[in-house]
C-alpha cells in the first residue's frame, strides 16, 4: 500500500523537528530513511504512525488525504510501526502482548489467538512459547513479536525504527528475509536507520534526512560516499589503525566463575596485555555482560582470581578496581553510567571523586566548560545528561574517565550512535591504547569487533566456544561462531 | 469452628472491598495513598446517608460517591494537574480524616440502620459450608462474588487486559489504540467507589455505627495487603482473610494468654514481609518465568507505570 506525506512540518516549541519534509513510498517498495542521529527520522515517523500529531503538512494514503490523531488511526489505514525499543509489556505473557489492543469480543478466546499467533509464527520460521513472559525475550524475539501482532492487524505499511539495534546478526538476517517477503506480498516497508550498510543491504530506494528535511534521495544501489556526504554534508574520514606493540599483561583472569539469574559463566581465563583490545562477541545474554561485570568488581565472582596492573583483586571490591585503574562503561549510558537529573558540572565533579567538602562551583563550571570543548559535547554546563544526545551521552562518559587507565571495559560502545559519533569514540579509544590502556569491549556490531579488535572472543551459552584472530576473522565466521556453529 | 470462620469471613468483609478497589486503581496505575482517610470518611457519610434516609442502599451509595470522587482527585491531579500522586495521596489522607471526624461529629455513638441478615434458603442447610458462607448479610456474599468477577474481569476480559496494560505500559497501551488517561480516570474512579463501600460496610454491617477514629490504619493496612497480593485479586484476597484470622485469633485468645495479645496483634505484618522477601528473591521469580501455572499464586510483579504520568505527544 502506497503512501505520501506532503510538506510535514513537527515543531516543539522552537525546535523544528521536521521542516517541511516530503516522502513517497509505493506498494511494495523497501524504502530506506536515513540520516544522522537527531535528523528528525524517528520524529517523522511518529508522525505517520499517529504517535505524534504534525503541525501542518498532508499525509496521503493510496492517494487518500488522511488525519490520525492516534496510532490507532494509523493502524486503521494499514500503518504499523515498531518502535526500537519494543513497546510490549515485558512481564505478560507472549500470548497477552499479541491480543492487547486486538478487536474482538470482550470475552478472550486465548485458543484461537495461539492458534493465529503459530500461524503467523510459522510462516516466517519464527517460535514462540505463548505462555512465557515477553520478558524472557531477546529484543530480537520481541521485535519479530511485533510484528507478527502489526500483520495480525492488517498492517500494510510497516515503519521499522532502527530495528537493528540490540539484535544478534543470524536475527537481523532473519528479519531482513521477513521484511522481503513481505515486501514481495505488496507491503511498503520503511527501514529507518543511521546505519549506511544495512540500509544498502536491504532497501531499494534510500531517502536521507538532514536536520529536519529531505536532503536527497537515491535509488540503491549507489556510491557510498555520495549517501555519506548527503548524511553529513562532507565525508567521514575514518581513521587507519595504529599498529601498538602489545606490553606486558595488565589484566589476567584464572579460573572465573560468575553467574546471575539468566546467565553463568565457569573457568573463564584471559590474558590482556598493555594496549591489546580484545572483542567479545555473542548472543545477548551469553555472559559477556557477567564477566564484564566481574572484571570491573560490580559483580562478585564465585571463583577464580583477577588481577589487574599487577594487583590482585580478587577480594576488593568496586572502589578497589576503580583505584588499580580499571573502568567499565556499560550499554544503558543513562540507565547506569550517568544520573538523570544531574548536570554535566554536577557529573564531573562527581567523577573527579574529591576529597574536599566543600565543592568550588565556579571553578566546577569553568573544568566543565573545557572538558565539554575537549570532548566536543554538544551541551552546556547547566544541560543535564538526560537532554544530551546518545552520542554526547558516550563522550561525555569518555571525559569522566580518569587518565592512565589501567584497564578499560566497555559493552556496546558504539550502539546507537551515528558513524561520525563513532569514529569519535574509538578515535579516543585507541588514543587510550597507545598510552597503554588494554581494552575489553563486548560488541553485536561484528564490523566493529573485526575492525578494533586484536583478538575476539565468542561467547556461546556461557563459555568461550572460540578464540579468533581479528585480521584473519571475516563477517561470515563470526556469524556462524555466534549461532553456535564451530565448523562449517 | 463453622462459627468462628463465619466470624472472620463477615469481619473481613470491609476489606475485600477496600482491598480489590485498590487493586484495580493501582492496576490501571494510579495510587491512591489517601486510602486511610478516605475509608473513615466513606464510613463515615455510608452511616449518616443511611441514617438520614433510612436506607442502607443510600448509605452506601453515597460513601461510593464520596470515596469515587477522592479517587478521582488523586487521578485528576496527576493527569491534569501534573501533580505527584503520592504527595496528593498524602495530604488528601489527612484532609479526608479530618473532614471524617468534623463531619461525622452529629453522628457519633448514634443508633442506625444496619444491613440485615439474609441467610440463603437451602443452602444455608448444607452442613458445615452453609454456616459458613451462606448465613450472612447480602454485603458479605458479595465481597465473595467480587473476588472472582474482579478475577475473571481481568485476566478473561479484553478490557481486563486494557487495564492491565495502562498501568503497565501506557506507551504500548497507547500504541495499540487503548486510551490511557480515560480509563485511569474510570478505573481510578470505579476503584474508589468500591473502597467507599468497603467504609460503609464497617459502619452499616462489620462495625457498626460512628465514631471518631473509627477505621483508624485499616486503610494502611489494605495498602499493604495489595502489595502483599501482588495485584491479583485471589492472592489480595488471601491477605485479607488471613489478617482476619490472625486477629481473630488474637481477640480471642487474649483470656487464655493475656500476655501474648500484643504479639499475635502484630503477627501480620512480619509474615508479610517475609513473604515479599520470598516471592521477590530470584529464584521463585525465574519459578514463575518458567511455569505459567505458578504465576498466580506467586508472580508480583508491580504495575510498571503505577505512580507516573503519561502525555501524549
Amino acid at each position: 500500500m502506497g503512501f505520501e506525506l506532503r510538506e510535514i512540518h513537527k515543531h516543539f516549541g522552537a525546535v523544528r523537528a521536521n521542516d517541511g519534509v516530503n516522502l513517497s513510498v509505493a506498494s511494495g517498495e523497501l524504502h530506506g530513511l536515513l540520516g544522522e542521529n537527531g535528523a528528525g527520522k524517528s520524529t517523522l515517523m511518529k508522525v505517520l504512525s499517529g504517535f505524534h500529531q504534525k503541525t501542518s503538512g498532508e499525509i496521503l494514503v493510496e492517494g487518500e488525504p488522511v488525519e490520525l490523531r492516534t496510532p490507532a488511526d494509523a493502524m486503521q489505514h494499514g500503518i504499523g510501526m515498531l518502535h526500537q525499543d519494543p513497546l510490549v509489556f515485558l512481564p505478560f505473557t507472549v500470548l497477552d502482548n499479541f491480543i492487547i489492543g486486538s478487536p474482538g469480543p470482550e470475552r478472550v478466546n486465548r485458543r484461537e489467538a495461539a492458534r493465529e499467533l503459530a500461524t503467523l509464527a510459522e510462516r516466517f520460521g519464527f517460535n514462540f512459547d505463548p505462555d512465557t513472559p515477553t520478558r524472557r525475550l531477546t529484543v530480537g524475539e520481541r521485535q519479530q513479536l511485533e510484528i507478527l501482532r502489526l500483520l495480525w492487524l492488517g498492517a500494510r505499511v510497516l515503519i521499522l525504527d532502527e530495528p537493528t539495534t540490540g539484535i544478534s546478526a543470524p536475527q537481523r538476517i532473519k528479519l531482513f528475509a521477513t521484511l522481503r517477503e513481505l515486501a514481495a506480498d505488496g507491503m511498503s516497508v520503511v527501514f529507518v536507520s543511521h546505519k549506511l550498510e544495512e540500509v544498502e543491504e536491504l532497501c531499494e530506494r534510500v531517502t536521507i534526512i538532514r536536520a529536519g528535511a529531505v536532503v536527497g534521495e537515491r535509488d540503491l544501489p549507489c556510491p557510498a560516499a555520495e549517501l555519506v556526504e548527503l548524511m553529513f554534508g562532507g565525508e567521514v574520514e575514518v581513521g587507519e589503525r595504529p599498529i601498538v606493540g602489545l606490553g606486558p599483561p595488565r589484566l589476567v583472569v584464572s579460573g572465573l566463575g560468575v553467574q546471575d539469574r539468566l546467565a553463568s559463566v565457569e573457568d573463564f581465563d584471559l590474558e590482556v596485555a598493555e594496549g591489546e583490545v580484545i572483542g567479545l562477541a555473542g548472543l545477548e545474554g551469553s555472559g559477556q555482560r557477567i564477566v564484564l561485570d566481574a572484571l570491573s568488581g560490580l559483580r562478585r565472582a564465585q571463583t577464580g582470581t583477577i588481577q589487574a596492573g599487577g594487583r590482585d583483586l580478587t577480594k576488593t571490591g568496586y572502589r578497589g578496581y576503580l583505584a588499580a585503574g580499571v573502568q567499565f562503561l556499560p550499554a544503558g549510558r543513562l540507565e547506569e553510567g550517568l544520573v538523570a537529573g544531574l548536570t554535566l558540572t554536577e557529573h564531573f565533579v562527581l567523577a573527579a571523586r574529591s576529597d574536599s567538602f566543600r565543592i568550588d562551583w565556579d571553578s566546577a563550571r569553568e573544568e566543565a566548560g573545557r572538558d565539554i570543548v575537549d570532548h566536543f559535547i554538544k551541551g552546556t554546563p547547566e544541560s543535564t545528561a538526560e537532554s544530551l544526545s546518545g552520542g554526547n551521552q558516550q563522550r561525555l562518559l569518555l571525559a569522566m574517565l580518569q587518565d592512565n587507565l589501567s584497564v578499560l571495559l566497555m559493552e556496546h560502545p558504539t550502539r546507537g550512535l551515528d558513524i561520525e559519533s563513532a569514529a569519535w569514540v574509538w578515535e579516543q579509544l585507541l588514543l587510550r591504547r597507545e598510552d597503554g590502556t588494554a581494552i575489553v569491549f563486548a560488541s553485536a556490531d561484528l564490523d566493529e569487533l573485526l575492525e578494533y579488535s586484536d583478538r575476539i572472543l565468542v561467547f556461546f551459552n556461557g563459555s568461550v566456544l572460540a578464540e579468533v584472530n581479528a585480521r584473519t576473522s571475516s563477517v561470515d565466521e563470526l556469524g556462524h561462531l555466534i549461532g553456535g556453529k564451530v565448523s562449517r | 469452628m463453622e462459627a468462628t470462620l463465619a466470624s472472620i469471613l463477615a469481619a473481613s468483609t470491609p476489606l475485600i472491598f477496600i482491598v480489590i478497589g485498590e487493586t484495580i486503581t493501582e492496576k490501571a496505575g494510579v495510587i491512591n495513598l489517601s486510602l486511610d482517610g478516605t475509608v473513615l470518611l466513606s464510613a463515615m457519610v455510608g452511616f449518616a446517608g443511611a441514617y438520614e434516609s433510612g436506607s442502607v442502599i443510600v448509605g452506601f451509595a453515597a460513601a461510593a460517591l464520596v470515596s469515587a470522587l477522592a479517587a478521582l482527585l488523586v487521578a485528576y491531579s496527576s493527569i491534569a494537574l501534573r501533580l505527584n500522586q503520592v504527595a496528593v495521596g498524602f495530604v488528601l489522607f489527612q484532609l479526608t480524616g479530618e473532614m471524617s471526624a468534623f463531619l461525622g461529629d452529629p453522628y457519633v455513638r448514634v443508633p442506625g440502620p444496619t444491613v440485615t441478615y439474609r441467610p440463603i434458603p437451602l443452602l444455608e442447610d448444607i452442613p458445615f459450608v452453609g454456616k459458613v458462607f451462606f448465613q450472612h448479610d447480602l454485603v458479605v456474599y458479595g465481597s465473595i462474588v467480587l473476588i472472582f468477577v474482579t478475577y475473571w474481569f481481568m485476566f478473561r476480559t479484553r478490557r481486563g487486559l486494557k487495564l492491565q496494560a495502562v498501568g503497565e505500559r501506557p506507551e504500548a497501551a497507547h500504541s495499540r489504540g487503548v486510551p490511557v488517561n480515560r480509563l485511569r480516570y474510570l478505573y481510578a474512579a470505579g476503584g474508589g467507589a468500591l473502597v467507599g463501600m468497603g467504609g460503609a460496610a464497617y459502619s452499616l454491617g462489620a462495625k457498626i455505627g460512628w465514631s471518631e477514629g473509627h477505621t483508624t490504619g485499616l486503610g494502611w493496612i489494605a495498602l499493604a495487603i495489595v502489595i502483599f497480593g501482588g495485584w491479583h485479586p485471589y492472592r489480595a484476597a488471601f491477605g485479607v482473610y488471613l489478617f482476619g484470622a490472625l486477629q481473630f485469633s488474637a481477640i480471642k485468645l487474649q483470656d487464655v494468654f493475656p500476655d501474648l495479645t500484643q504479639v499475635l496483634g502484630t503477627l501480620p505484618f512480619p509474615i508479610m514481609i517475609f513473604t515479599l522477601v520470598l516471592v521477590y528473591s530470584d529464584q521463585v521469580r525465574s519459578l514463575t518465568d518458567r511455569y505459567p501455572a505458578l504465576r498466580g499464586i506467586l508472580g508480583s510483579d508491580p504495575p510498571s507505570a503505577i505512580g507516573t504520568r503519561f502525555d501524549v505527544d
